[in-house]
């Protein structure tokens, strides 16, 4: 059973705007160390576009590294997001409460570097607008709608919009609450930006409808983004790529990753912002749970992958999976990938103590997130080593200072924008939690008192 | 006769609904009533006006724009520039349909949220007869009288347990 606190309107208030209100200490300290690495990877790519991609890992086979890796990696991190929010709102799960805010948020900012890493990737990052507008710019040269390099961005510019716009919408009464409680510049921002919300029941009723309808229309989108991505791969011809399966692979794969960086995320705010009231044991097991489903049918996924590598015997298929499996350094990375991802953290989610433990749920899904990144990079590397008869060509592939710093940026660059939304905008949404409150009275039944919200259970 | 707005501002929903139903039975049209309250309550809970809407029309032509604008994007581009590609049809419509796909979800989703801001009836300019205490846990119960009804409304507001009564001249 749940040991919920009773707290009201206000207490509500006080206690989820604390930072919004108040600039804390460590708050300027995170920050400010956030800020000085994405400055320092800002640097790096400035390095790069400078003195050219020559100053990455990147050679001859291999032209694809640590940045698609990292752009495979945040489309994965941010579908959770969204997802998680859809699916709970869809069926209206009670826990969802605390948690919706947090996960499209991070949908968002996941999205927006993993926008970023293409261009990176590019080197020369304006030539991009050639490739993916459908405007003729000079040339008479109009962007091919058959190459992925357009569906892409398609695919992602139209999540992170609707994802962006599924944010506000969720916001706009928690905006009137920081509206009412500030004065000058600040409630005249918040009362443009809560377009001046009254809270009668016909927009309680919209706001509803919204959550659900918009939850029902980004559930298609979140999966056709991942799977359009995974045809980046699927359409080319490159052994252990060529794959049917590789779509519903990299979206259940996606949401392995990104389930579990909410879990990381929550337990990081928990701490951070004293989120004691909001954040529970009980919802930390609830999505550990889940996970556990979802790791499952990735595992399932990825056993059908090598299946299918394997099944027609080609000599090309067989190579790159013995380089992924039984070479070195790539051996030993499998060994890590499949240790992190499902190995080391599934069986341990078994056990009750673990889930409802905050300590252990943040190591095992930082662990996770791991493993899902050595996942991507043994997807794309090994396969571009074209190791096989007739070979001319045989290298590896290291990763330089450059693109290291890059990588550590988009993970810095992550988190500083939700440590910078957290201070504008409240982590958890008030009105949510203001109508789970309502729904928390108890029901005398004979000697027994229950929860009259039995959703929860 | 100039038509005078009235707030009553209460703590407990029950007194809500008690106010909403002297209010209407006194006379006063349920459409000239209205009620802010800073968390959602269950439908119905204060026996208020609820005209239906028609957000559910907004997605489908969101999703009509998207497709339309999918199309000629898609099309347009393979006419203006041709690549005959094997000797196979110039509109190549596997990739067509991934673009046109993401354009009517992306046109669906843009028009719910503009449906949604048109039918809350939002953005307003300025926010009229309201109290901050609202979104601290007060309800707030509006009635939109004219100025000779305007007495017994607030009777009637204060009556059923009305913490303050604010007035809107304008």
């Amino acid at each position: 059973m749940y040991h919920r606190r009773t707290l009201t309107d206000a207490q509500i208030n006080r206690e989820l705007l604390d930072v919004v209100f108040r600039t804390p200490m460590w708050w300027v300290a995170i920050v400010s160390v956030l800020g000085i690495i994405v400055a320092g990877a800002a640097s790096a790519f400035g390095f790069m576009m400078n003195q050219g991609l020559g100053v990455t890992g990147l050679q001859q086979p291999i032209f694809w590294g640590f940045f698609i890796t990292n752009f495979i990696f945040w489309v994965g991190i941010s579908h959770a997001g969204v997802m998680i929010s859809a699916i709970l709102r869809l069926s209206q799960a009670e826990w969802r409460r605390p948690m919706v805010r947090a996960a499209e948020t991070m949908t968002v900012f996941a999205l927006t570097v993993s926008l970023l890493q293409p261009l990176i990737h590019a080197g020369r990052p304006w030539r991009i607008f050639y490739w993916v507008f459908p405007y003729d710019w000079a040339r008479g040269i109009w962007p091919d709608v058959r190459s992925p390099l357009v569906w892409d961005p398609t695919a992602i510019i139209t999540y992170l919009t609707s994802s962006t716009l599924f944010v506000y919408t969720a916001l706009i009464p928690d905006l009137a609450v920081i509206r009412d409680r500030s004065t000058g510049w600040r409630r005249t921002v918040y009362g443009i930006l809560s377009l001046g919300w009254h809270g009668n029941p016909r927009q309680w009723k919209l706001q509803g409808i919204a959550g659900i309808l918009l939850s029902a229309l980004i559930l298609p989108v979140f999966v056709s983004v991942h799977s359009i991505v995974s045809w980046d791969f699927g359409v080319s011809l490159v052994p252990s790529w060529h794959t049917t399966v590789f779509a519903p692979y990299f979206v259940i794969g996606a949401v392995h990753s990104g389930v579990s960086a909410v879990v990381t995320l929550m337990i990081v705010m928990r701490k951070l912002y004293k989120l004691e009231n909001f954040i529970w044991e009980e919802h930390i097991d609830a999505v550990a749970r889940l996970l556990i489903v979802v790791a499952t049918a990735w595992m399932f996924f990825f056993w059908l992958d090598i299946v299918f590598g394997l099944w027609l015997r080609e000599e090309q298929e067989i190579t790159v999976w013995q380089l992924r499996m039984f070479e070195p350094p790539w051996s030993w990375l499998f060994l890590a990938f499949i240790m992190f991802s499902y190995i080391i953290p599934v069986p341990l989610w078994l056990f009750r103590r673990v889930r409802r433990s905050f300590t252990w749920m943040l190591w095992t899904s930082l662990m996770v997130n791991v493993g899902m990144f050595l996942e991507r990079l043994i997807i794309i590397v090994p396969a571009l080593m074209r190791k096989g008869p007739w070979t001319f060509t045989f290298d590896t592939y290291r990763p330089s200072a450059v693109e290291v710093t890059i990588i550590v940026g988009s993970i810095a660059l992550v988190a500083l924008l939700l440590m910078l939304f957290s201070k504008f905008f409240p982590l958890i949404p008030l009105w949510e939690e203001k109508e789970g409150q309502k729904l928390i009275d108890e029901v005398k039944v004979g000697d027994r008192v229950i929860p009259a919200l039995v959703k929860e259970h | 006769m100039a038509n005078t707005k009235l707030m009553g501002l209460f703590q407990e929903p029950e007194q809500v609904a008690s106010a909403m139903t002297q209010l209407k039975d006194d006379g006063f049209p349920a459409e000239d009533l209205d009620v802010y309250s800073g968390s959602p309550f269950p439908e119905g809970s204060f026996g208020e006006h609820e005209p239906e809407t028609r957000l559910y029309m907004f997605p489908l032509v969101g999703a009509l724009v998207g497709f339309a604008i999918g199309l000629l994007w898609t099309a347009g581009t393979q006419i203006s520039y041709p690549l005959v590609t094997g000797g196979k049809p110039l509109l190549s419509i596997p990739p067509m349909t991934i673009i046109m796909y993401e354009n009517t979800m992306l046109g669906a989703i843009i028009f719910t949220v503009l449906g949604v801001l048109f039918e809350s009836r939002l953005p307003r300019r300025k926010l009229g007869l309201y109290d901050e205490r609202i979104t601290e846990g007060y309800i707030g119960v509006i009635v939109d009288c004219p100025e000779d009804r305007a007495a017994k409304a607030e009777s009637l507001l204060t009556g059923a347990g009305a913490e303050e009564i604010k007035r809107d001249e304008g």
